[in-house]
């Protein structure tokens, strides 16, 4: 093996499909050693497959046990699992829905980078004699710029982005060596969309949001996965506490008044 | 003054800090106050000190059925629901590596569930009373990261987002009702008080919060006020879904 992340271990969260598996993939393609973390079975995937629940503590320490002991280090934390929670608006949300979308969106990425600082300080010899790793967290162009529908959904995006800022700041007090930035896609063609294409029809509602950007298109997971990569990769070491929009140019021009579908 | 001439404004967290001074300005102002806050004897000493234009309603923001109670009380006793304030939150210390779970959800269901329980129950007697304006106190630190509040920061950037939506909502369904975030910066409240005692690098709390501000002081509950004044009032009838910084020149 070869590649310049030869040697690292990488957990990729929601890793089965969309913009994880597209991340798995690229990170198990430079040289780290990937293990796929999700509910969702993905035997098949780059990387060695973990069922993991990421709103679930327990969860999370049977996983950061369990990749200390086999690959026996952690480099790099992808924190992409996420859920929209339908389409609901403050007005026909109910507490249960946004209580599930915090779990898995706001808590399991908090969950997320508690353990990762914790499996990146375990020191493994004379390789790694200092705490040193890249956080990503998935947020979105709804943790940027709202829209009408989606309330839970935006606020737990909303929370991911100033979390990520936190631990960017507190693992730079601390001189760990561990960087924490946040992503925030637009619109990418993965199946958290598939409630929308059960609704209007794929057809229709992919043309519908590819119009919603202005470079006329949705993304592609891999387009995602190669900012991911590159935040995972030494390549970005003076990169820490941001956010890195990839979203086609929706959050640099102004709201427009048609009302945006969120994912 | 009459700016909130015949306005019936709900306060979360009325008890004290920005939201009791908030009250008081609006009642100065011309219109009504409902006071509602989980501390009872605070909230109706402000509530008694205002007079027959001011209610004391008990509540948990974190529980929707009393949010709709409180919502009924405020349009039953003032025969509308005109403007918003959540004000209601807790500010706590943590890092990512001593935040637990519990700590976690603790702060987002106060700070963000608390937020958005309180906008879904004033919006319909907000539209039956023809319109209103809601204002969401966020904070600095749901514009930029703390390391010592970790999960404070991410509740206030819920807050942040959250704010966005209602405002895009309300004015997709023409309900003429407006909804922008205010982010102070350290104000001289309760909230902050057990930090003006802890002793940070050779200066006192209060010293050292002080000096972070470029205005060099904390600010004053008022001036937190006078902007929220300003949004609930028909002087903002053009800002909705806005961050409305109010920091001492914090973030500048």
């Amino acid at each position: 093996m070869s590649g310049e992340l030869f040697g690292q271990v990488a957990i990729v969260t929601g890793g089965a499909s969309g913009i994880g598996a597209a991340s798995a993939a690229l990170l198990a393609g430079a040289g780290a050693t990937v293990v796929v973390a999700d509910l969702q079975d993905a035997r098949d995937s780059a990387g060695r497959f973990v069922c993991h629940d990421v709103a679930s503590e327990e969860s999370w320490q049977a996983l950061l046990a369990d990749v200390l002991k086999h690959e026996g280090r952690l480099d790099i934390m992808v924190n992409n699992a996420g859920i929209s929670g339908g389409a609901g608006n403050v007005e026909n949300t109910d507490v249960a829905t946004w209580q599930r979308v915090q779990a898995i969106n706001s808590e399991g990425v908090f969950l997320g980078c508690k353990y990762a600082i914790q499996g990146m300080k375990h020191i493994v010899g004379a390789a790694k004699p200092e705490p040193q790793g890249s956080i990503v967290n998935i947020s979105s162009v709804a943790g940027l710029q709202a829209g009408a529908g989606a309330i839970a959904y935006t606020a737990s995006k909303g929370a991911v982005r100033l979390l990520s800022k936190s631990v960017a700041l507190y693992c730079a007090e601390k001189k760990y060596g561990i960087r924490c930035n946040s992503v925030h896609p637009g619109g990418v063609d993965t199946p958290i969309f598939d409630l929308l294409w059960q609704m209007v029809g794929r057809e229709q509602g992919k043309a519908f949001l590819d119009g919603r950007h202005p470079i006329g298109r949705m993304a592609e997971p891999r387009e995602i996965a190669e900012v991911v990569l590159w935040l995972a990769s030494g390549r970005s070491s003076f990169v820490t506490g941001t956010e890195i929009a990839a979203d086609g140019a929706i959050t640099a021009g102004l709201m427009r008044r048609q009302p945006f579908v969120a994912p | 003054m009459s700016r909130l001439e015949s306005k019936v404004v709900l306060v979360s967290g009325g008890a004290s800090g920005i939201g009791a001074e908030t009250a008081r300005l609006v009642v100065r102002d011309g219109g009504k106050a409902v006071l509602a806050d989980r501390d009872e004897t605070r909230g109706r000493a402000v509530a008694g000190e205002l007079g027959a234009n001011a209610l004391f309603v008990t509540l948990d923001v974190t529980d929707e059925a009393a949010w709709q109670a409180a919502v009924k009380a405020a349009v039953d006793a003032f025969g509308g629901l005109h403007g918003l304030l959540n004000a209601a939150g807790v500010g706590v210390r943590n890092s990512i590596e001593d935040c637990t779970l519990a700590d976690y959800r603790r702060i987002h269901d106060i700070n963000g569930l608390g937020t958005f329980l309180g906008c879904k129950a004033a919006i319909p007697a907000m539209k039956q009373s023809g319109g209103g304006s809601i204002v969401n106190i966020s904070s600095v630190l749901g514009l930029r990261g703390a390391s010592y509040a970790m999960a404070y920061c991410a509740s206030k950037g819920a807050v942040r987002l959250l704010t966005k939506h209602v405002a895009l909502h309300c004015a997709q369904q023409k309900y003429n009702i407006r909804c922008n975030s205010v982010h102070p910066g350290y104000i001289d409240t309760p909230m902050i008080a057990p930090r003006l005692e802890q002793n940070v690098e050779n200066m006192t709390g209060r010293q050292f919060l002080e000096d972070l501000h470029p205005l060099g002081r904390l600010g004053r509950p008022e001036e937190v006020a006078n902007m929220i004044l300003f949004l609930l009032s028909d002087e903002s009838t053009f800002s909705t879904g806005s961050e409305f910084v109010c920091d001492g020149g914090l973030t500048a």
